[in-house]
């Protein structure tokens, strides 16, 4: 395998935000739920490096505790999604008949809905929690994936070696795990990168929204939400989050990059 | 260089080619030294990997990304092609030099039509735009004999027929009347009696337009029906090279002599002879050899073979790289001729054996954008115990469709099939394990057949080898290394991985074996190897094959009857002996002379599957159609006796 830079540095941010997701209240210099109502809205200083928020709370510790929650919903989400996601594009791909047509229908009815609605939408109905988010972005991502799938998986079982299975008595389970799934793999592992870069910035999103991750999170989408109308005069309460975020999705695009080129060699 | 009037049309002088692979330079071409004349025909052979198609493209400057040219020169009417501007080689490409690549479809770009894409071509050489444009278009297209030029220039490639682009690539090569044509297996992606259309073809307009040409092929034959002079390149290296004539007849390098006689030739036949092949493997691609590089697979090599590797000697008007020229004539026969006694004898099977598979009356119809198409048409056949029924058709018979039938990969649209007397469900999804196991597949190209992922062990093993021990007899009978056994396919070449997947076939005991062009993407050597194989597990195990082939020869050789296909239809169906001495078919006629080059040639393309001619399906290329009953009437199979019958309206005995 050839050395790619972009997937060194991409794996070399994402590092970074897990070791923070993982240790964040270690790390932290300050304890990033304490208010201090003497020193609120502080600008950036030796004391407090991202400077304080609304509270008096350390921005900077706050970043730092603030990836945990999106590091733990984005890749349960994500990885829900892919291996749905893989299920159903092998069956759609590899039965074909009536009911990849219903299926795919279905799908191309549900891109025509902004995704951000759906979600919105299902999470209204069963109410917001880690779980239930993680949930419905896997469900929302699972059509999404599978579609990238069967094609793939249409390719493959036009090949001979699924015939010769089905010659052998091979049953089509059998052919869908055992047969062609290894050869979609490297396809489904660039699929699952792409849709975890997605996932975080759809977290944030609703996040934001409300409909995300919920207080007392240091969340940075709910950072966001906070403190955005504070941004003309107190930029710091919402450009670190901000950065925090794209920076993290950022060392996924570069990961999936990286993959990608990885494996074509 | 003898004569100094003209510079040669190309030369290539001491060239090397090296390719980087990760941090390694790969040698492709050894010291290449190669002089066409202006006019001349040259012929270049090799087997896949030997370097031909990269000669061809460093003669254009056109090689892959990470090729270069790393020693010696090559000239291009005496100009070093090397130094040219970009601008000069632009001039280079669009007047001096044109080439004509394997697969016409692909030469051709799908979403233009005919004459605007041969218009291109006169706007570049000729500053011509519009109507004249158009109109010298037309004229070419009537020159590389294309009946209906008007017709073709508003056609899109996709409504054209093989040969029919191929033709119209040739028109477009020619348009700039080049000093120099490079054809890279011209012929190889087209049926047998269009191939010999196209060589006509070449030979005519050779000599219509005094063009040289650089005739790169797989094929000795073809190239001896075109070119003059020949050169015979080996991992990288012109092992051989001299008149055309000289080289066929009496070749002195042993390379040349194991490519010659590894081809099927008219008249072998299993029962009287292996074939002969060339044993062991082709260096790796860019290795670097000490001696000469072809000592492993030489029956002639020696110690000083080893030791040095020979310098291209001069036999008086022709060279051979090899220390013992004259002893390479005379290589002993690895095995039988027609009626000698050396060799494993291989048995008989046929007549008086069991009837074991019958299909009745197999019809398969597919819908293509609103027309039927009949791939199968009432096709009865059966098949013995030990017996091989060959089904030779060119693309677009159904004989594929007609293996996918009988497997049951394909349900068809009516006709049944039975094994044993038992029927079989259509599907294999419907079908019994015992039914399963007794009818297994080759298919054509290995790479595709075998999955990727997983390794030949598990590959074999996964279709009925469950012991370690059957597993390693399995690989053994068919010559596989146990070492084999844990590498994935793509780490084996495309002969080992045929081997593998007959292995596989074979792994279930099954009682017959399907065939589908089982060795049409391996090399002439490899292909005597698989076919040898193939007939000695015949003799082993006396299972039945249905062997689907295009060439003749080589169904010949393997098959006990033979079925003839065209157009979906089954047109003549026999015992070997009484195809090829006759009464036939004028289709099989056709397909016969095809490989011949003194004999009448079939004109035209096969007509469209999905508008098949009313009457008999051959109709409309048959050189012996006899008048209206043809047209109107399509002739039923007349039983010729003895199991041959014909599917014609001339009486048998006038056939």
């Amino acid at each position: 395998m050839k050395r790619s830079p972009t997937l060194i540095a991409g794996l070399a941010i994402l590092a970074i935000w897990v070791i923070a997701a993982i240790a964040g209240r270690h790390l932290a210099p300050q304890d990033p739920y304490a208010d201090d109502l003497l020193h609120t809205l502080a600008p950036p200083s030796a004391a407090h490096w991202f400077g304080t928020d609304q509270l008096g709370r350390d921005v900077f510790s706050r970043v730092i505790v603030g990836a945990r929650d999106i590091l733990i919903v984005t890749p349960l989400a994500t990885l829900l999604g892919v291996v749905a996601g893989t299920m159903l594009g092998l069956i759609t791909g590899y039965l074909r008949g009536a009911f990849d047509a219903t299926i795919s229908r279905a799908i191309e009815a549900m891109q025509a809905v902004p995704l951000v609605i759906v979600a919105l939408l299902a999470l209204a109905a069963v109410g917001t929690s880690n779980l239930t988010v993680i949930l419905v972005i896997g469900l929302v991502f699972m059509p999404l994936i599978g579609r990238t799938v069967r094609t793939v998986v249409l390719a493959e079982a036009d090949l001979d070696y699924v015939a010769a299975a089905q010659l052998r008595g091979d049953g089509p389970l059998k052919i869908m795990f055992i047969e062609i799934l290894p050869n979609v793999l490297p396809l489904v592992l660039v699929e699952a990168t792409v849709r975890f870069g997605y996932a975080i910035f759809f977290v944030a999103s609703l996040s934001f929204l409300g409909f995300g991750i919920q207080p007392p999170s240091a969340d940075w989408g709910l950072a966001i939400a906070e403190n955005y109308s504070l941004i003309g005069s107190y930029w710091w309460v919402v450009m670190f989050d901000v950065l925090a975020t794209a920076s993290l999705v950022l060392g996924v695009n570069l990961t999936a990059d990286g993959l990608q080129t990885v494996f074509e060699r | 260089m003898t004569a100094a009037a003209a510079p040669p049309a190309l030369a290539f002088e001491g060239v090397d080619v090296t390719y980087r692979v990760g941090d390694t330079d790969r040698r492709i071409l050894r010291g290449l030294d190669l002089t066409i004349a202006p006019g001349e025909a040259y012929g270049l052979v090799g087997e896949s990997g030997c370097g031909k198609s990269t000669a061809a493209f460093a003669a254009v400057r056109y090689l892959a990304r990470g090729g270069r040219v790393s020693r010696g020169r090559i000239l291009i009417d005496g100009q070093d092609i090397a130094g040219l501007s970009p601008r000069a080689l632009r001039h280079l490409r669009s007047h001096k030099v044109a080439m004509v690549y394997q697969d016409p479809a692909r030469a051709l770009n799908p979403s233009i039509r005919i004459g605007r894409q041969m218009a291109e071509m006169f706007e570049v050489s000729e500053g011509l735009t519009g109507k004249p444009a158009l109109d010298r278009a037309a004229q070419m297209l009537a020159r590389v004999q294309i009946a209906n030029p008007e017709r073709v220039i508003t056609a899109y490639p996709h409504e054209l027929s093989g040969g029919m682009q191929q033709r119209v690539v040739i028109a477009m090569a020619l348009s700039i009347s080049p000093a120099l044509l490079i054809l890279d297996e011209p012929t190889t992606a087209l049926d047998a009696t269009v191939e010999a259309e196209i060589v006509e073809l070449i030979k005519a307009l050779r000599h219509e337009f005094a063009t040289a040409l650089l005739f790169i092929s797989h094929n000795l034959n073809l190239i001896a029906r075109t070119c003059e002079r020949v050169g015979v390149l080996y991992a990288g290296e012109l092992v051989e090279e001299g008149p055309t004539e000289a080289i066929i007849q009496h070749p002195r390098h042993p390379y040349t002599v194991g490519l010659l006689r590894s081809a099927p030739k008219a008249g072998v036949r299993k029962t009287t002879a292996r074939l002969e092949t060339i044993p062991g493997f082709p260096p790796p691609a860019g290795a670097e050899v000490t001696g000469c590089i072809f000592t492993d697979r030489c029956p002639i090599a020696t110690d000083r073979c080893r030791r040095e590797a020979p310098p291209m000697a001069d036999l008086g008007g022709r060279l051979s790289r090899c220390h013992y020229p004259d002893e390479a004539a005379d290589i002993p026969h690895t095995t039988t001729r027609p009626n000698g006694e050396k060799g494993k004898p291989t048995r008989r099977q046929g007549k008086g054996s069991t009837l074991l598979l019958s299909a009745a009356n197999l019809s398969k119809t597919f819908l293509i954008g609103g027309k039927t198409l009949h791939a199968v048409n009432d096709i009865s056949l059966d098949l013995h115990t030990g017996e091989t029924l060959g089904i030779v058709g060119e693309s677009g018979s159904g004989k594929s469709t007609l293996a996918r039938l009988i497997v049951g990969l394909t349900s068809p649209s009516s006709g049944t099939i039975s094994i044993d007397g038992e029927p079989l469900a259509a599907t294999v999804r419907r079908r019994l394990a015992r039914q399963l196991n007794k009818l297994q597949m080759v298919f054509q190209n290995p790479g595709a057949a075998l999955n990727r992922s997983q390794t030949i062990r598990r590959i074999i093993g996964r279709s009925g080898a469950a012991s370690e021990d059957r597993l390693q007899t399995l690989a053994r009978s068919v010559r596989l290394a146990d070492s084999s056994l844990s590498q994935k396919p793509r780490q084996l070449s495309g002969g080992m991985q045929q081997r593998v997947a007959i292995a596989r076939a074979f792994a279930g005991e099954p009682q017959i074996v399907i065939c589908d062009e089982p060795t049409s993407a391996l090399d002439v050597s490899v292909q005597a190897a698989i076919l040898n194989l193939l007939a000695d597990l015949q003799a082993e195990r006396g299972v039945s094959y249905l062997f689907i082939s295009h060439d003749l020869n080589v169904v010949h050789y393997l098959a006990d009857r033979i079925a003839v296909l065209y157009l979906g239809r089954l047109v003549e169906i026999g015992p070997t002996e009484a195809i090829f001495s006759g009464p036939r078919h004028p289709y099989t006629e056709a397909l016969l002379s095809a490989a011949d080059p003194d004999r009448a040639r079939l004109k035209g393309d096969p007509p469209s599957p999905t508008d098949p001619p009313p009457g008999c399906a051959f109709q409309t290329r048959c050189p012996r159609k006899i008048g209206r009953i043809c047209e109107d009437q399509e002739p039923e199979l007349i039983d010729a006796g003895g199991g041959h019958a014909i599917r014609c309206h001339i009486p048998t005995q006038d056939l």
